[in-house]
C-alpha cells in the first residue's frame, strides 16, 4: 500500500447509526419503549396502530405516535389524535424513508415523559427503511395478504432486520391466492424463529397475543 | 436503496479523513459493498459527480468491490454462496440459514495527494 493510501474501514451509514444510538438513549432515559413500524404503502400500518391503541386503552397505556410521510399531509396523524393519543407528523420532503435525524427532530417536539410507548410509522416502502436504523427498541413489519406471498424473496433486507412480523388482513385469505407455507419458508430463511403474529385489523382477530407481547415490553 | 444519502455519507467520511491527513486532493475512493446491500453502483456514481464538485474529493474515482453473499446452514453447518435468489441449504434443505458475508457497506480506504 502506498503512503498516500489512507486506510479507513468505516461503515458508510455510521453517522446515522451513531445518532440512532443517541435516540435509543433518550427513550431509555424516560423509560419509553419504542417501535419502528415498517410496511409497504397500504399494508395497514395506521390501522394496526389504531387497533393497538384501542387494545391497550383499558390498561391506561399512553402511546405517542410519530407519522412519517413523503407529502405534507396529516391524514394519519389526525386519525391518531381522534383516537385520543398525541401524534407528530414528519414530512420527509419526498425522501422515501425516515432516518435517525428525522426521528431526533420528531422526539424534540414530543413530550415523552407521560408516555409508555412510542410507535414510529415509517414511510410506506420495503427497501430504504431497512438500511436506516432509527434507534427504536424493535423493528416491526406489517406484511399484508394482498401483497402476495413472495415478498420475503423480493425484499430480503427488510425481513432480516426484524424483531417482530405482523401478517395483516388475514380476513382476506379466502379471497386471495396466498401460500402461507411458501411465505413462511422465505421468512424462515431470512430470520429463523422470527416472532410472528397473524392478525386482521378489520375483525380484530389475532390481536390479543400481540398485545400481550407488547405489554411484556412496556415497563409500567 | 437510497443512493443520494449514501453518496453524501461517502463524501463526508472521505473529506473528514483527507483533511485529517492534510491531503491536497483525493484521487481514489475504495468502497466495499456486499451483494446483499442493495446499492446500485451507477446511481452512486451519478450522484457523486454532482455532490463532490468543489470539494477536496472532486474528480476522485470510485472503486466498488463487491462481496458475494455467503450463507451458513444452522442445521448442518454447510457453507454456500447465494446466487441471485434466496435458496434453502443445498445440502440438507433446511431454511434455517444465516448470512456470513455480503452485508458489508464500508468505505475501506482513500488514495490522496499531499
Ligand atoms: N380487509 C382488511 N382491510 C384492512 C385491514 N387492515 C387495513 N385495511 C385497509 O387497508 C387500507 C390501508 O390501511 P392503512 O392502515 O391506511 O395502511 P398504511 O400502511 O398505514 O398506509 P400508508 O400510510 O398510506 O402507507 C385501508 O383501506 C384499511 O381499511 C385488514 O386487516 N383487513
Ligand atoms: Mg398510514
Ligand atoms: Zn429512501
Ligand atoms: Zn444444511
Amino acid at each position: 500500500m502506498s503512503e498516500n493510501r489512507i486506510k479507513i474501514v468505516e461503515k458508510i451509514l455510521d453517522a446515522n447509526d451513531r445518532l440512532a444510538n443517541s435516540n435509543r438513549q433518550r427513550f431509555n432515559e424516560v423509560g419509553v419503549y419504542s417501535i419502528n413500524l415498517m410496511a409497504s404503502p397500504g399494508a395497514g400500518k395506521t390501522s394496526f396502530i389504531l387497533k393497538t391503541i384501542e387494545g391497550l386503552m383499558a390498561d391506561g397505556v399512553q402511546i405517542g405516535v410519530i407519522e412519517g410521510d413523503t407529502a405534507p399531509v396529516t391524514i394519519d396523524s389526525d386519525k391518531i389524535n381522534a383516537a385520543g393519543m398525541p401524534a407528530i407528523q414528519i414530512n420527509t420532503g419526498g425522501e422515501c424513508h425516515l432516518d435517525a435525524v428525522m426521528l431526533e427532530n420528531a422526539i424534540d417536539q414530543m413530550d415523552l415523559s407521560p408516555l409508555d410507548l412510542v410507535i414510529v410509522e415509517n414511510v410506506g416502502n420495503l427497501i430504504c427503511p431497512a438500511a436506516f436504523a432509527l434507534g427504536t427498541h424493535s423493528n416491526v413489519l406489517v406484511a399484508s395478504i394482498p401483497e402476495g406471498d413472495d415478498k420475503p424473496y423480493k425484499y430480503p433486507n427488510i425481513y432480516r432486520g426484524l424483531d417482530v412480523l405482523i401478517i395483516n388482513k388475514t380476513d382476506l385469505l379466502p379471497y386471495i391466492d396466498f401460500n402461507m407455507d411458501y411465505f413462511r419458508q422465505g421468512v424462515e430463511m431470512l430470520n429463523p424463529g422470527l416472532t410472528t403474529f397473524a392478525v386482521s385489523c378489520k375483525t380484530g382477530e389475532g390481536m390479543d397475543p400481540w398485545l400481550e407481547w407488547l405489554k411484556g415490553r412496556i415497563s409500567k | 436503496m437510497h443512493e443520494l444519502s449514501v453518496t453524501e455519507s461517502v463524501l463526508e467520511i472521505a473529506c473528514k479523513h483527507a483533511e485529517q491527513a492534510r491531503a491536497k486532493k483525493v484521487t481514489d475512493i475504495y468502497l466495499v459493498i456486499g451483494k446483499l446491500s442493495s446499492i446500485v453502483d451507477d446511481s452512486v456514481q451519478f450522484y457523486w459527480d454532482f455532490i463532490s464538485k468543489g470539494t477536496i474529493c472532486e474528480e476522485a474515482t470510485l472503486h466498488f468491490k463487491r462481496i458475494p453473499a455467503e450463507m451458513v446452514c444452522l442445521d448442518c453447518n454447510h457453507n454456500y454462496t447465494l446466487e441471485d435468489e434466496l435458496t434453502p441449504c443445498p445440502q440438507c434443505g433446511s431454511a434455517r440459514i444465516r448470512v456470513v458475508a455480503g452485508d458489508e457497506f464500508n468505505l475501506e480506504s482513500i488514495e490522496v495527494q499531499r
